[in-house]
C-alpha cells in the first residue's frame, strides 16, 4: 500500500499549502466518496482538526440519505458547514425537466457562485480527479479562476516541484485539487485502509443496484451490482471497463467541457 | 481513462512523454492504450463517432486530445495526465506538449516525472524541440530516458535512418550528462514495437516501448540523504504546538536534536504526531507529510529548514544557479522578484548573468541583461535575506527553486554553488556559536511572556553630531517608562573596558565584540538601543549578521536629506522633533513584532 501513502502525503502537503497561503478558504463537500476522502485528509493534515469550512451546494434534488448523512458527520466531527442554494432559481421552478445542462448550471454552478461571492472565498478546495474525464486531466493542483469563474486552460502558469500558485489578482480565486493524482480505485483502497465511513448509497442495499457516482436523484442512475462492502466494490472495479461517470447524464454530448469552463467543479 | 486490471497495483510510476511537435507523442500514447486494452468501453467508439461527424479520418492521437479546441489545432496544448496499469504497476502518463510556445507546460509535466520517453520523427530527425526537451530533462534532473524513433514505416523501416538519428542524438545528450537507456525504432500508427515486437524490423533486438516502461526503475527514496524538513506551518489547534511539514530527505527521529536554518535555533524532537494511527511513530522517513513537537517553545516559522547539527544546509544570500524562464515579461537585472525554495519565500534580484545558453544548440548566445521567454542561463542570484539551501547535486529537493513575477511562477532553477561574501566569516561564527550555546534554565519564550515584548535591537547610524545619542537616550527612557526591558549599548563603553586590549586598527574585532555583547543582551530578552560613532556603515551589516535572527530596526540620522545606507528602516533629520521620531520608531517596532 506504499502508493496510497504517497498519494496521502502529497494530498496533505497540498492541503496544508492551501490552508497556509489563503486567508479565506473553503472545501467543497458533495457528500460523495471523493470529497469525503478529502475531508478525511483534512483531519489527517491538521491532526484531528477541521479548520477549513465545508461548502455543500444543496440543489434540493439530492438523494435524501445524503443530507441525513451530511448532518450526522458534521455533528460527529465538529465541522463548520456552509450550505448554499440558488433559492431564486428554485422559487422560479428550475428542475431537470427544463433541461439537464440548464438545471446543473442554475442549481450547481450558479448556486456555488452565489456562495463564493457572498463569502468572498479566495481559495476553494475541490476533490476532482484527473481520471474522471478528459477535461479534468488538464487541471493544475492550484488553478486560477477569473472574476467570471472562467478557467483559461490554454494559458496556465507552470507548476513544478510542488510549488503552487498561491498569489492571485483581486477578484479572482484559486481552486485547489489535492486528489488530482488519485484514481477511482485508489479512493476505494484508501477508504478501506483508513476505515472511512462513506455514505451507504455506494453499496447494494439488497435490490441488486448501487450508486457508483453520486449526484442529484433525477439525473444519477444506479448500476447493477451486488457489492455490499468496500472489498466487494474494489473487486468489482478491478474488472469493470465501464466509465465511472457513465450514470451521470451531464457528461453526455460534451456537456462537461462546457460546464467546467463555466465554473462547474 | 478508467482502466484497472485484476491485480492490485503495487506502485505508482510517473512518466512524461516529450518531443518535437508532430513527431507523434499522442499517437504513440493512443496506440499504447488501445493495444494494452486499457480504454473504457465505448471510448474508442465515441472518438470514432466524433471523427465521422467532423469528417476526419480516425487517429489514435484523438483519444488523448480531449478538448475540441485541441483537435482543431491538432496539437496538445497542455499537460494531460492519464493512467494505466500494467504488470503490477500503475503508470501515470504525462503527455507534454511539443510546441515551443508551450514549453512551460512541458516543464510542468516533466518536473513531476520519474522517467521520460522522448519521441523523434524518423523522417524529420532531431529537431529544435527534441534538443530543447533533452536539455530540460537534464535540468529537471530526470535521469531515466528512453528515445523512441517514430514513424519508421515512412522510412521503410530502414535501420540506417534509425542508427543515424541515434548517433546524432546520443552525442547531444552526452554533453548534458544524460545517458539514454535505449533507442527504440517504432511506428505508432501501425503499432510496430509499441506493445508487440515488429517483424518488419528484425535488426532491432531490444524491448518494445511497453516493455521498456517496465524496465524503468523506481527512484530510490531520499532516505540516505541528510535530514531536511522545511517548516510548512506551525499548528496550535490544541495543547500541542506542532511543527508541520514534509520530510524531504533523510529521517526524523524522536530524541534527535534539530537545528533550524537560517535562524540557528535548536531543540529536541519530543513527539512525532499523527491522526488515526494506533500509536505515534518514533521515526518517519523521506516523503512523509508529518508534524512533531519540541521539548522547548522556541519560535520557528514557515520557511526554515530543520536538519541535524552535523549536516546542516548552507546559509547565504548569494549563489550561482542555472535558471530557465517562461514568463511573458523578461527576467531582467535590476528588478525585484520573489524566490521560493521549499517553503521559504524571499525577495531576490539577478545580480549578474554569466551566460545565456541556446538549449537547442548548447551554444552561448550574445551578452544580455535579461532572460527572454524560454531562455536558459547561468546566473548569480542575490536574496534580500539569507536563506537556507543545498547545492542541487547534494540534496535536490532543497537545491531547486522557482521565481515568481507578479502572481505567477514563471521561472525555475537549480543551485550550483553557494557564494561566499564578506559576511560569511561572521555568519559561520554565529552559526557555530548558536549550535553550541549552553542554555540556562529559563527559556527566551518565558522571558518574552513575562516582559510582554520580544527582544530586538535598534541600530542608529549617521554622522557624529547628527543627534543619534540624543534620540537613542530619549527612546530608551520612553521604552523604560512604558515598562519595557531596555538597555542603551554605547560602543564607547566597550572601548574603555572589553576592547582595552585593542588598538584603533582592530576595527573588525571591535565590531565583532560589539555584536557578540549585543546578542547576549538579546538572549536575556532585552530591547537593545545601540549607538556609536566608531563604526562605519558596512560594520552595521556585521552586527546584523551576528545578532541574527533577532529583529533589527535601523535608524539613520543626518543633517541634510541624503542617500541612506542599505536596509535602513527609518531616516530622520537632525532637526526632527524627538517625540515624533521616537513615536515612529515605536511604530516600526510594533510592525516587525518586537513590541506586541
Amino acid at each position: 500500500m506504499k502508493h496510497l501513502e504517497e498519494l496521502e502525503d502529497k494530498s496533505i502537503y497540498i492541503m496544508r499549502e492551501a490552508y497556509k497561503n489563503f486567508d479565506n478558504i473553503c472545501m467543497l463537500w458533495s457528500i460523495g466518496k471523493d470529497s469525503t476522502v478529502l475531508l478525511w485528509l483534512m483531519r489527517k493534515a491538521f491532526f484531528g482538526h477541521s479548520p477549513i469550512p465545508l461548502v455543500h451546494i444543496d440543489t434540493s434534488y439530492k438523494v435524501p440519505e445524503m443530507i441525513t448523512y451530511r448532518d450526522k458527520l458534521a455533528d460527529e466531527w465538529g465541522l463548520t458547514m456552509v450550505v448554499g442554494q440558488n433559492r431564486k432559481a428554485l422559487d422560479e421552478g428550475m428542475n431537470p425537466s427544463l433541461g439537464r445542462l440548464e438545471c446543473c448550471t442554475a442549481l450547481k454552478t450558479e448556486g456555488l457562485r452565489i456562495v463564493l461571492d457572498e463569502k468572498k472565498y479566495n481559495g476553494v478546495i475541490v476533490g476532482v480527479r484527473s481520471d474522471e474525464e478528459g477535461t479534468r486531466a488538464k487541471e493544475r493542483y492550484f488553478s486560477a479562476r477569473d472574476k467570471n469563474n472562467d478557467w483559461d486552460f490554454r494559458d496556465q502558469p507552470p507548476e513544478l516541484w510542488d510549488q503552487f500558485k498561491t498569489r492571485f489578482e483581486p477578484g479572482t480565486h484559486v481552486r485547489i485539487h489535492p486528489l488530482l493524482d488519485w484514481t477511482e480505485i485508489n479512493v476505494w483502497e484508501y477508504i478501506k485502509k483508513e476505515s472511512i465511513p462513506v455514505i451507504p448509497l455506494y453499496f447494494d442495499q439488497g435490490n441488486g443496484t448501487r450508486y457508483r457516482s453520486l449526484g442529484c436523484a433525477p439525473c444519477t442512475g444506479t448500476i447493477k451490482s451486488t457489492a455490499r462492502t468496500v472489498d466487494e466494490v474494489i473487486a468489482e472495479l478491478r474488472t469493470t471497463k465501464v466509465a465511472e461517470r457513465s450514470g451521470r447524464a451531464q457528461d453526455a454530448d460534451r456537456g462537461m467541457e462546457k460546464l467546467r469552463k463555466d465554473g462547474y467543479m | 481513462m478508467n482502466n484497472e486490471t485484476a491485480a492490485p497495483s503495487k506502485e505508482h510510476f510517473q512518466i512524461v512523454f516529450v518531443g518535437h511537435v508532430d513527431h507523434g507523442k499522442s499517437t504513440l500514447l493512443g496506440r499504447l492504450y488501445a493495444d494494452t486494452d486499457s480504454l473504457p468501453i465505448g471510448h474508442l467508439d465515441k472518438v470514432r463517432d466524433i471523427c465521422t461527424q467532423q469528417g476526419k479520418t480516425f487517429e489514435y492521437a484523438f483519444l488523448f486530445d480531449a478538448f475540441l479546441e485541441e483537435q482543431e489545432q491538432g496539437i496538445t496544448i497542455d499537460t494531460a495526465r492519464t493512467f494505466f496499469n500494467w504488470e503490477n504497476r500503475q503508470y501515470i502518463i504525462i503527455d507534454a506538449p511539443g510546441h515551443k510556445e508551450f514549453l512551460k507546460n512541458m516543464i510542468s509535466g516533466a518536473a513531476r516525472a520519474e522517467a521520460a520517453v522522448l519521441i523523434i520523427d524518423a523522417v524529420e530527425g532531431v529537431r529544435e524541440q527534441s534538443r530543447r526537451h533533452g536539455y530540460m530533462l537534464s535540468l529537471l534532473g530526470i535521469r531515466q530516458v528512453v528515445v523512441v524513433v517514430n514513424k519508421m514505416d515512412l522510412v521503410e523501416y530502414d535501420e540506417r535512418v534509425f542508427t543515424a538519428i541515434e548517433k546524432e542524438f546520443r552525442a547531444f545528450l552526452r554533453e548534458l550528462n544524460v545517458v539514454p537507456q535505449r533507442f527504440i525504432p517504432a511506428s505508432a500508427r501501425n503499432g510496430d514495437n509499441v506493445v508487440r515486437k515488429s517483424d518488419l524490423m528484425p535488426w532491432y533486438q531490444g524491448p518494445s516501448v511497453l516493455e521498456s516502461l517496465g524496465l524503468f526503475m523506481k527512484l530510490p527514496a531520499r532516505t540516505d540523504l541528510p535530514f531536511r524538513f522545511p517548516v510548512q506551518d506551525v499548528y496550535k489547534f490544541d495543547a500541542r504546538r506542532i511543527i508541520a511539514g514534509r520530510v524531504e530527505a533523510g529521517e526524523l527521529r524522536v530524541g534527535d536534536t534539530l537545528v533550524f536554518s537560517p535562524s540557528n535555533k535548536t531543540a529536541l524532537v519530543k513527539t512525532i504526531e499523527g491522526f488515526n494511527v494506533p500509536y505515534l511513530p518514533v521515526a518517519v522517513s523521506a516523503g512523509k507529510s508529518t508534524g512533531f513537537t519540541l521539548d522547548e517553545q522556541i519560535f520557528v516559522e514557515r520557511g526554515e529548514i530543520a536538519s541535524l547539527k552535523e549536516s546542516s544546509p548552507e546559509v547565504s544570500d548569494h549563489f550561482r544557479a542555472n535558471v530557465f524562464w517562461m514568463g511573458r515579461e523578461p527576467l531582467a537585472m535590476g528588478r525585484k522578484y520573489l524566490l521560493r525554495l521549499a517553503t521559504r519565500e524571499v525577495e531576490m534580484e539577478l545580480e549578474s548573468i554569466a551566460r545565456i545558453i541556446d538549449a537547442s544548440t548548447l551554444c552561448q548566445v550574445g551578452i544580455k541583461d535579461r532572460l527572454e521567454r524560454n531562455d536558459v542561463a547561468e546566473v548569480i542570484i542575490r536574496t534580500k535575506k539569507p536563506i537556507a539551501f543545498d547545492c542541487y547535486a547534494d540534496v535536490d529537493v532543497t537545491g531547486r527553486f522557482v521565481i515568481i513575477d507578479g502572481c505567477d511562477i514563471w521561472g525555475g532553477g537549480i543551485i550550483m554553488e553557494s557564494l561566499k561574501d564578506e559576511q560569511e566569516q561572521f555568519r559561520r561564527e554565529a552559526r557555530l556559536r548558536d549550535f553550541q550555546w549552553r542554555r540556562g534554565e529559563v527559556q527566551l519564550s518565558e522571558r518574552v511572556q513575562r516582559n510582554g515584548h520580544n527582544a530586538g535591537i535598534i541600530l542608529f547610524t549617521g554622522e557624529r553630531g547628527s543627534g543619534k545619542a540624543r534620540l537613542a537616550r530619549h527612546l530608551e527612557r520612553r521604552l523604560f517608562d512604558s515598562g519595557r526591558q531596555v538597555y542603551l549599548l554605547d560602543g564607547k563603553n566597550l572601548q574603555i573596558g572589553l576592547d582595552i586590549d585593542l588598538s584603533g586598527e582592530d576595527k573588525d574585532e571591535m565590531v565583532r565584540r560589539f555584536g557578540e555583547v549585543a546578542q547576549v543582551l538579546l538572549r536575556a530578552g532585552q530591547i537593545v538601543v545601540s549607538t556609536t560613532n566608531t563604526f562605519a556603515q558596512a560594520d552595521h551589516q556585521i552586527i546584523r549578521t551576528l545578532v541574527h535572527p533577532h529583529p533589527v530596526v535601523m535608524v539613520h540620522m543626518s543633517f541634510v536629506r541624503e542617500a541612506v545606507p542599505e536596509n535602513t528602516d527609518l531616516a530622520f533629520l537632525e532637526s526632527e522633533d524627538l517625540k515624533t521620531a521616537a513615536k515612529r520608531i515605536v511604530e516600526t517596532m510594533e510592525e516587525i513584532g518586537v513590541l506586541l
